[in-house]
């Protein structure tokens, strides 16, 4: 009879330890699994274009349908044809917003250093005392400099097209 | 001697209308009053400039150097002062500005002192091919490409066999077939220090079978060197294609996405062997070139020496002027060439030709639905199926355009040339391919911004860990001395 019961006991604690165990090993989160995915895709930047706070909201927004998948001007026709994909919905060749990038208007600044500690992609250079300025292949125009410059001679501004840049457009056929 | 066969598949037979230009020798075209340089005259990056506003440069003078590896230097076509460093009207069909340089020239030509080795033969290829870098010669067949980078490939690869392409496929060009009737010795030398350079096995010098004064002046000039073979190939455009060049002349097809040094060939244009020439044996760098003006709305088409950044105004000029109306005008030639929005452009590096055309010898404009007919299957000479692509092309889906042959497309417009339905075949690759490269610069720009923020981020948490390590240490300072105050 004692046997019977400490069999079933012992038989009882490993099984709940090993259902515990499957629980922590095994657990699936709630959250949709394609927020992670499409996050990585995103630039990273928490620049703050597409309206929402950070690549993480605007991840979620997507997946939920409360953000379009050209909200994000850094990612570029290439990021929304890819989110496109995934998500499995239909793009419109349209155009999409070109993105603004920050300029340091050189007469105007003062060297203080503050946009630069700013910013999160390290694109401007400068030290203090001396002139700053912005790599424009770093910049994502997430505005943060904007914000904390105190003489105001950070803009962002539309990039006009150059040689570099410049591309065929479709040819107008039947 | 002679192919009998033709081995490469597709093409067409545009009418060549060479006729109006070859005629005449090459013409010297004097200094002009200002030239104007493009820093960027070759594939890859644009060159820095060395001079200032104001100052006084000689002929030959080294005007802005090369940056990196797959770039060029620039130096001065002829004495003068530099009176801009800016923003010059690019030879590009967007009509945008190009940096550059503008050479006031003072009339006298005089040369700078030129670096002339006593016998370039018997310097190392390493040394030649920088020579050639130096020197600032890129590819004058059009392309552009800067000749000391494929030289240097013969380091990396064997190399079998020197091909200099004397084809010139494209109708109205002349400028190759004028050189190689008056400067046959040249190009031959050329040839032979190119072969020194890449340790090559054998030449073989490619000439199309539509020029036979060309053909027998490289003969002749050929004749008592060893390892080299003139060889006459069926006239075909685009023969002068370097993949379908090799093919033809020596049955190696190049593989798909790889380079004609897969296959042990390296093909140079004759104008590239002349400058090459002129560089390694009279110290000369690429300063001119020889253009073919062309065109029925030229009163007087003709091959002309220019200085590079002579305005294409003064060419025409010197061809007598326009006639008629232009519809349009070229750099190069009519198949591949490159729009300009007018003659107020430089000459470049890359220019073999200047055309004015007269609408009728453009396309016609009204396009009908495809029928599906496949002739420009037929004629596409890299055996792609141009009615696919450009169903997907035309839809945005470059995926699916990729997958059916748009990676591997030159852009020839033999396709489009073909066409019954008039439809723009090429100028829909040319959009696709430009949104592809748009693609692979935002992703490539997305993956640098990733890095720099996490780069960032660690540097920040970097900086956080030292400072709480120095405060730790500090501390320990501190209680030390009380420690040993105690005991």
């Amino acid at each position: 009879m004692i046997m019977a019961t400490l069999a079933l006991a012992l038989m009882g604690v490993l099984l709940g330890a090993a259902l515990g165990f499957a629980a922590r090993y095994f657990a699936v989160t709630d959250e949709n699994p394609m927020i992670k995915e499409i996050e990585q895709l995103l630039p990273g930047g928490q620049c703050g274009q597409c309206g929402v706070p950070g690549c993480g909201a605007a991840a979620v927004g997507m997946v939920e349908g409360t953000l379009p998948v050209t909200c994000c001007p850094p990612g570029g026709m290439g990021l929304a044809e890819k989110l496109a994909t995934l998500l499995g919905v239909t793009l419109d060749a349209g155009e999409m917003a070109a993105p603004r990038l920050a300029r340091v208007e050189a007469n105007e600044c003062i060297g203080c250093t503050r946009c630069y500690k700013a910013c999160p992609t390290d694109a401007i250079v400068g030290a203090s005392g001396q002139l700053h300025c912005v790599l424009l292949d770093a910049c994502t125009g997430c505005g943060k400099c904007v914000d904390v410059c105190p003489e105001d001679c950070i803009d962002l501004v539309a990039q006009e097209p150059s040689l570099d840049t410049w591309r065929w457009s479709k040819p107008q056929a039947a | 001697m002679f192919n009998l066969v033709r081995r490469i598949q597709g093409g067409v037979h545009p009418d060549a209308r060479k006729d109006l230009s070859v005629g005449p020798e090459i013409a010297y075209l004097p200094v002009p009053e200002r030239l104007y340089l493009p820093l960027r005259q070759h594939a890859g990056a644009e060159a820095l400039p060395l001079v200032k506003v104001g100052d006084l440069v000689l002929k030959g003078q080294l005007l802005a150097a090369s940056p990196s590896e797959v770039s060029a230097p620039i130096h001065a076509p002829s004495s003068g002062r530099i009176v801009e460093i800016g923003p010059i009207l690019a030879p590009h069909p967007s009509g945008l500005n190009v940096n550059g340089i503008v050479l006031e020239c003072d009339g006298e030509d005089r040369w700078i002192e030129l670096d002339v080795p006593a016998d370039p033969f018997s310097l190392s290829p390493q040394v030649l091919a920088e020579r050639v870098a130096q020197a600032g010669v890129v590819g004058l067949g059009g392309a552009i490409f800067p000749a000391a980078v494929k030289l240097k490939q013969g380091t990396r690869h064997e190399i079998k066999t020197v091909i200099i392409n004397g084809s010139e496929c494209e109708p109205y060009l002349t400028t190759d077939d004028r050189l190689m009737r008056e400067r046959a010795a040249e190009i031959v030398e050329g040839a032979r220090l190119i072969q020194h350079i890449l340790r090559a096995y054998s030449i073989v010098i490619a000439i199309e079978d539509n020029k036979p004064e060309a053909l027998e002046a490289m003969k002749a000039a050929s004749a008592h060197h060893g390892a080299i073979e003139v060889m006459a190939i069926p006239a075909l455009y685009p023969m002068g294609s370097a993949k379908q060049l090799i093919f033809e002349v020596t049955g190696r097809e190049v593989p798909a996405g790889g380079r004609s040094t897969d296959v042990g060939v390296l093909v140079h244009n004759v104008g590239t062997a002349y400058a090459i020439q002129q560089a390694l044996r009279y110290g000369k760098p690429l300063i001119s070139r020889v253009v073919t003006v062309s065109g029925s709305c030229v009163k007087n088409p003709a091959n002309l020496e220019v200085l590079i950044g002579t305005p294409a105004q003064t060419l025409m000029d010197a061809c007598g002027g326009l006639i008629g109306k232009p519809a349009q005008f070229m750099l190069g030639g009519p198949m591949m060439g490159t729009v300009v929005p007018s003659l107020q452009i430089p000459v470049i590096k890359g220019a073999t030709g200047l055309l004015a055309l007269s609408e009728d010898e453009l396309p016609r404009k009204d396009v009908s639905p495809c029928i599906r007919c496949s002739r420009c299957v037929d004629a596409c000479p890299m055996g792609l199926t141009p009615l696919e692509m450009a169903v997907h092309a035309r839809a945005d889906d470059l995926d699916s355009a990729g997958e059916s042959g748009l990676r591997d497309c030159i852009l020839c417009g033999c396709c489009s040339y073909v066409c019954p339905a008039h439809i723009p075949l090429v100028q829909y690759f040319q959009y696709a391919k430009g949104k592809q490269d748009e693609r692979r610069g935002t992703e490539r720009k997305n993956s640098y911004i990733k890095q720099q923020t996490e780069a960032r981020a660690a540097r920040l948490a970097e900086e956080e860990a030292a400072k709480a390590a120095a405060k730790a240490a500090k501390k320990a300072a501190a209680a030390k001395p009380k420690k040993e105050v105690e005991s």
